[in-house]
Parts: C-alpha cells; sequence; structure tokens
C-alpha cells in the first residue's frame, strides 16, 4: 500500500509500545488510542493489559476479556485489526509450564498445593517475569509461527510510573533471588527485548504538579534500568480559549467587561449580572489553571523526550472519542 | 393509549436539580472521641495522600491528637510536613495551630524496615539475623506485591498499641498504598496468612524436616516441577527461610486477624476517595460493597476533584450557539473573541458538570445510604500546609 511506506511516524521500529502513566492520568485510555492509531493502513495490532482492572473491556465496552485473544476493533481509515488480551499471571504460568514442561495436569496439582498461588504473588518477581514474559512471546511470533496470529505492533497497558521500572526490570527483580535457573534465563530472554530499540516505554502524563514530577522521575528510572524511554503523551489538555493577553486581564480582573455585555446581547443573550460575574470568574479560573500548565509544559519541554499532546474531552470517553484521539496522535507522528 | 409528552429540555445547569445524596459530616465525624482510626482509601491518582494529611491537619487544629501514617507522599508535600526523613518514626509537623490543644504527628511508611523491625521483634537475635540475611526474605520484604499493604496494616496496628499504652495519640489517620485495585490492602494480610496457613508451606516445610518417607508422590512432584521452574538454589534459600520463619508464623497470623478486627470496630471509619472519573467510582462502588460484606464500618465517600458548578443559568447549548453567533458575525470584532471565548468555557465547563453529576448520580443510586462530601478542583496544586487546611475546609463544606 502506498500510503504504509508514506506514512513516517517517530517509533517506525518500535514494535513494542509500553505505556505507562499515574494513576488517573487516563494511561489505558492513551494505550486504547495508539493501539487504534497503530491499527491504520491495515496493521495488525494487539493490546495488551496485565493488572486485571479489565479497562479494556470497559473502554471498548465489550464484555470481560479472558486469556484469549480477542478481535474487538478496526483501525481508522483502510481498517486494520485491533486484538485485545487480559493477561494474568496464573494462566500465563499454567501456559508456560505446559508449553515448555509439558505439564498439563501435573499443572493442577500444583494449583492445588497452593503452588500457583504461590508462584504469581509471593514469590517475589515471578509474577511480573511471567506476565512480560507473556508479552514477549506475543511479540516474538513471526509469520511463519504455526496457529498463531503475527502482530505487527503490541501495545501494553502497564502498571503505573511509580512501578514501571521495577515491573520491567524483571531481571534486577529476580537477581537476588534466582541466580540462575530456568525462571532466571526467562527473565534474561525477556529483558533482552525490553532493552532492545525494538521497545519503546511511553509515560503518560496530565498538566499537573504531581503527575509531571513522577514522569521525570520516572524517565530517570527507565534510563537507569537501561529500558528504552518512549514519547511523553500529555493528556487532557485544556483547549485554548482565550489568548495570552485575555488570560492576563482575566487573571488582573480586567477584561472588558461593558464590550462583552454589548456582544452578549448582539448575540441575543441577556448580559445579566450574574451571568457576566460568572463569565468573568470562569475565565479567571480557566486563566489560573492554564497558568500553572504552562509552567509544567516547560518542565515537560525539559525532559527531552518527543511529547505529544490529546485534548480533554469534555464529554468523556467512548469509542468515537478513542478514534479522535487516534487521530491526534498520528497527525503528531506518533503512530 | 394516552401519550405521555415529555418535559422540554431542561434549562440551566444540572447542578440546579436537588441533590438527594446524603451530606458527609467530616467534623462530626473528626470531633467524635469514638473514631480513633480513619482509613482513607480508593484507586490510584485520586489524592488518598493529600486527603489523609488534610484530614489529620483539620483533626488536629480541632483538638485531636493525631498521628497520619502515609505511604507514598510526593516529595514537597513531605517536605511540608516535615517528612522526607524516611525513618519509619512519627515526628510533629511543624507549624501546627496549637489552639485547640491538638497535635499532628506524621510518618511515611517504609516497609523494608517495618518488616525488619518485626522479624527482630518476634525471633532471637540470631535468628532475626539468619531471616534478614536470606536471599528469599530480602527478595519478598522489599518486592512482594503485597508487602506494602502488609506491612501499612502491621504498621496501624503498632501505632494503635503505642496509642493505647501511651496516650500519645488519640486518632490515626492511614492512607493506602497506591495498589493495582483498591481492594488490595484488605486482601494481602489475608492471602499472605493463608499462604502461611496452606499446603505449600508443609511441601516447603517437609524436606527441611528430614525424613524423605514423608514425602508423598504428590508432594515430591510438586517439588520437582519447582525445582524445574525456579531452579534448586532458589528452593533451597526458601526452605531455609521457612524453616527459620517457622516459629513466627503463628505471630504473624495473629496480629493480622487482630488488624482485621479492629478495622471491624466501630472505632474505626473507613472514607473512600474516588474522583469524578467512571474508573474511579467503579472502583468506589467495588469498595463500598466490599467493605459492607466484611461488616467495617463505611463512613463516607469523597469525591475529589469535582468541577465547580457554572455560575449563571445559560446552558450549554445556548453559551456555544452564542458563541458560534459571535465568531460567525462578528469576526472582525476585537472583543466579540474574548467573548466568544468566555462562552465556549462555560459551554465546556456545563458539559463536564453534566458528565461528573450523572455519574455521581449512578453511584447514588446504587448506594443511596452512602454520605458523600464533595471537594471541588483547585486551580493551583497542594504542597504546603495552607492549602492542606483549604481541603480540609472544603471537605467540611
Amino acid at each position: 500500500m502506498a500510503s504504509q511506506t508514506a506514512h513516517q511516524t517517530d517509533w517506525d521500529s518500535v514494535r513494542l509500545h509500553v505505556v505507562t502513566g499515574k494513576g488517573g492520568t487516563g494511561k489505558t485510555t492513551v494505550a486504547a488510542a495508539l493501539a487504534l492509531a497503530l491499527a491504520s493502513s491495515g496493521k495488525c495490532v494487539l493490546l495488551c493489559e496485565v493488572e486485571g482492572r479489565q479497562g479494556i473491556a470497559q473502554l471498548f465496552d465489550v464484555p470481560p476479556l479472558p486469556y484469549q485473544e480477542r478481535r474487538i476493533a478496526s483501525g481508522p481509515a483502510n481498517g486494520g485489526d485491533v486484538y485485545a488480551l487480559a493477561i494474568d499471571a496464573e494462566s500465563a504460568l499454567l501456559e508456560y509450564l505446559a508449553m515448555y514442561y509439558h505439564l498439563g495436569r501435573a499443572g493442577k496439582a500444583l494449583d492445588r498445593f497452593g503452588v500457583i498461588d504461590f508462584a504469581t504473588t509471593i514469590a517475589p518477581g515471578v509474577r511480573d517475569v511471567l506476565l512480560t514474559g507473556k508479552v514477549y512471546e506475543a511479540a516474538h511470533r513471526n509469520k511463519r509461527s504455526k496457529n498463531a496470529r503475527h502482530y505487527d505492533a503490541i501495545v501494553l497497558d502497564a502498571p503505573p510510573t511509580g512501578r514501571i521500572a521495577r515491573f520491567l526490570n524483571v531481571n534486577h527483580e529476580l537477581a537476588g533471588l534466582a541466580k540462575v535457573g530456568p525462571i532466571r534465563s526467562q527473565a534474561d530472554t525477556v529483558t533482552t527485548l525490553l532493552q532492545s530499540p525494538r521497545t519503546a516505554v511511553h509515560l503518560v502524563t496530565v498538566l499537573e504538579d504531581m503527575p509531571v514530577q513522577e514522569t521525570a522521575d520516572g524517565i530517570e528510572a527507565l534510563q537507569a534500568a537501561k529500558l528504552p524511554v518512549g514519547g511523553v503523551i500529555v493528556n487532557m489538555v485544556r483547549r485554548e480559549e482565550l489568548d495570552e493577553t485575555a488570560r492576563d486581564q482575566a487573571i488582573r480582573g480586567k477584561l472588558p467587561r461593558k464590550l462583552i455585555e454589548e456582544d452578549l446581547a448582539r448575540a441575543w443573550v441577556e448580559p445579566t449580572k450574574t451571568l457576566v460575574d460568572g463569565l468573568l470568574s470562569e475565565a479567571r479560573e480557566h486563566a489560573e489553571r492554564r497558568a500553572l500548565e504552562d509552567e509544567q509544559r516547560t518542565y515537560v519541554g525539559e525532559l527531552d523526550v518527543p511529547t505529544y499532546e490529546l485534548p480533554r474531552l469534555s464529554d468523556g470517553i467512548d469509542l468515537g472519542g478513542l478514534y479522535e484521539l487516534a487521530a491526534d496522535l498520528c497527525e503528531q507522528g506518533m503512530a | 393509549m394516552s401519550k405521555t409528552i415529555r418535559p422540554s429540555a431542561r434549562i440551566g445547569p444540572l447542578a440546579a436539580k436537588p441533590d438527594t445524596t446524603v451530606q458527609l459530616d467530616v467534623d462530626a465525624l473528626l470531633d467524635d472521641p469514638g473514631t480513633n482510626i480513619i482509613v482513607c482509601c480508593g484507586s490510584g491518582g485520586v489524592g488518598k495522600t493529600t486527603t489523609s494529611a488534610a484530614l489529620a491537619l483539620r483533626a488536629a487544629e480541632r483538638g485531636r491528637k493525631v498521628v497520619v501514617l502515609t505511604i507514598d507522599p510526593a516529595r514537597r508535600l513531605a517536605q511540608s510536613m516535615g517528612i522526607e526523613v524516611l525513618d519509619n518514626t512519627p515526628r510533629p509537623v511543624p507549624g501546627v495551630h496549637q489552639a485547640a490543644e491538638g497535635s499532628l504527628d506524621a510518618m511515611m511508611l517504609d516497609m523494608k524496615r517495618t518488616f525488619d523491625e518485626v522479624v527482630q521483634s518476634q525471633a532471637t537475635p540470631e535468628k532475626a539475623s539468619q531471616i534478614l540475611a536470606n536471599p528469599f526474605y530480602q527478595a519478598l520484604s522489599s518486592s512482594f506485591a503485597g508487602t506494602q499493604e502488609y506491612m501499612a496494616m502491621e504498621k496501624l496496628g503498632q501505632l494503635r498499641k503505642d496509642a493505647l499504652k501511651t496516650g500519645r495519640w488519640d486518632l490515626i489517620i492511614v492512607d493506602t498504598p497506591p495498589s493495582r485495585s483498591a481492594l488490595d490492602f484488605l486482601d494481602a494480610p489475608e492471602r499472605l496468612s493463608n499462604f502461611l496457613d496452606g499446603r505449600f508451606i508443609k511441601v516447603m516445610m517437609a524436606p527441611a524436616r528430614g525424613p524423605a518417607r514423608l514425602l508423598s508422590a504428590g508432594l515430591s512432584m510438586v517439588t520437582n516441577a519447582l525445582t524445574k521452574i525456579l531452579g534448586a538454589q532458589v528452593l533451597k534459600d526458601m526452605q531455609t527461610f521457612v524453616a527459620a520463619f517457622d516459629t513466627l508464623f503463628g505471630g504473624f497470623r495473629q496480629r493480622a486477624t487482630k488488624t482485621f478486627e479492629v478495622l471491624q470496630a466501630t472505632e474505626t471509619a473507613f472514607l473512600v476517595l474516588a474522583a469524578p472519573e467512571p474508573d474511579a467510582l467503579r472502583e468506589a462502588a467495588y469498595f463500598v460493597e466490599r467493605l459492607k460484606e466484611e461488616r467495617m464500618p463505611l463512613a463516607g465517600l469523597i469525591v475529589n476533584r469535582a468541577s465547580r458548578v457554572p455560575m449563571g443559568t445559560l446552558s450549554g447549548d445556548q453559551a456555544m450557539a452564542a458563541a458560534e453567533n459571535l465568531s460567525t458575525t462578528y469576526d472582525a470584532d476585537g472583543s466579540s473573541g474574548i467573548t466568544a471565548g468566555l462562552l465556549r468555557l462555560h459551554a465546556d465547563r456545563v458539559r463536564i458538570m453534566a458528565r461528573e453529576s450523572r455519574l455521581r448520580q449512578r453511584f447514588t443510586a446504587a448506594h443511596p445510604d452512602v454520605p458523600t462530601a464533595v471537594i471541588p478542583a483547585l486551580s493551583t496544586d497542594v504542597h504546603d500546609l495552607d492549602g492542606l487546611r483549604l481541603i480540609g475546609e472544603l471537605l467540611a463544606g
């Protein structure tokens, strides 16, 4: 397809997109929008979640996802496919045992002895190896793989920024524990992919103090763990309804009240005192918030990674909204 | 069949609709001498830490002797509360108003240290150092997904014991860890205690206790499988750990049960936090139901960062229409750009407000008896005591 070759993006060489972000910044939404964006031009994309929240199902308004790849949406323009998968450590472990050790029945026995529970919840680090291991398996299929779907890209809705480096740095987690052994070599293999240029860890933030600070800390932690930092996606950006001069006037209480009243009257709105007072104080709050956001935007700029912005949708996120956000990401060259 | 005529579209903001939710009286809760523990829970990013700190400050300035256990405060907030040093000890917060003769201590949870201290207080010195040096213990105490939750509850138990003994505090406010789900901290102690009780431990203990004849075929298969997956070294570390830890299990289980009972007592009050977003409110609903199931005392819901009610009665559609009208008809005019902008801002706010109150109404419909307090979004960030005071005032309504 012509569009495929002409379409240059910032992350053409990346196969695995990991999306993280502080709680409440919309990380799942951004991961979903990115998956849709990547699925344009007939590509096949897998969107994974690992936290058992069923966030993807809720976002796409489909029944809860099983441990099985399900097609949940078509990409925009020339529709590709978006598949989704909810990875849970228990199923991943049983699958792993069956695949590598042919422990079909023994796997069940392990469950009875509480071993599965132990390995997936108590044993430090094992859970993360299993979760990332499944992502690795999906990423490593190729067109020759038997009975398995090949994906052009994989998007992982990962744990929050505060835990991301630890989650991806499975090797380090296990270091004190398993110095040798199969689980260790599994961790090593996964780490090779995660640290390669075929992976990018994107961070979602909003223009507020704490999330931006956490993003900066997250980038530092990722770099320290030699994990490839991708872009920063600034989510829920307010539209610029007033220019800088007007915002400045709004903060100082100097907006031209009389002219505004005249305008309202011309637009057939009665300029009552309550209404005009309300509009002016709303403008002031907006301008104050914007001033803080601009400050945070400067910090984001100093992070020295590619940044993308997504608007705040005042009606909330639905499927239509996701496509809008996906289009925004495409336009900005993220996909 | 009679045809019902639907009322025409409502004019004015949705908030004008009478609010049917029961108001949460925060001050009454804080002032009640029968409230000894307040647990703030909710999904990540809803402002648990800041709200806990604000509640603690307000209670202290109203005369309570408060200690607040925070999990992972933002750096600047921690600095302003004088707890940026992570030493697992409550310290007085500087700058608290003393007029009502209350006090405020704060601390930040250090989970590894809390775990170490528990081991040291429960085991003989030789055994303790043996456990602390075990690689499996080291990994478990610093990274097990539930350790933070478990240790938060452990620390709560310790603080309560201290409070009863010394009378230094009469109110403990606990922030909960930023778990993947708000329910994790309730489940973690039980999960750990189930694990300690479980058959798995017996599998682990069997070889350490000696005679191989005790190993049934099933057990040896399990040990073999574990060796295959984890490797022999890990298994050996685990066995040493379990053997050394053996005598401590009882104490752990006992304390976990005790903390669970304290959480069910009337001296405790749970506050569930949410942002006016579908995910956060859904988590809050799960949590409310879960607390009921466990017979834990829910004091109410706090909706944080709610949008402010738009002023005036101009509807969103009217504002958009007027803005459109201005920008198409009077484009050349200098001020109409501003006015159109103001109208669009207003329309946006009305829409967001309508969406949020729809979400909250849904919650209320399902849980009509849960008292609710709403904290409006501030246009500035909070990182000092004045900011916390402001939040406290907004909470009290």
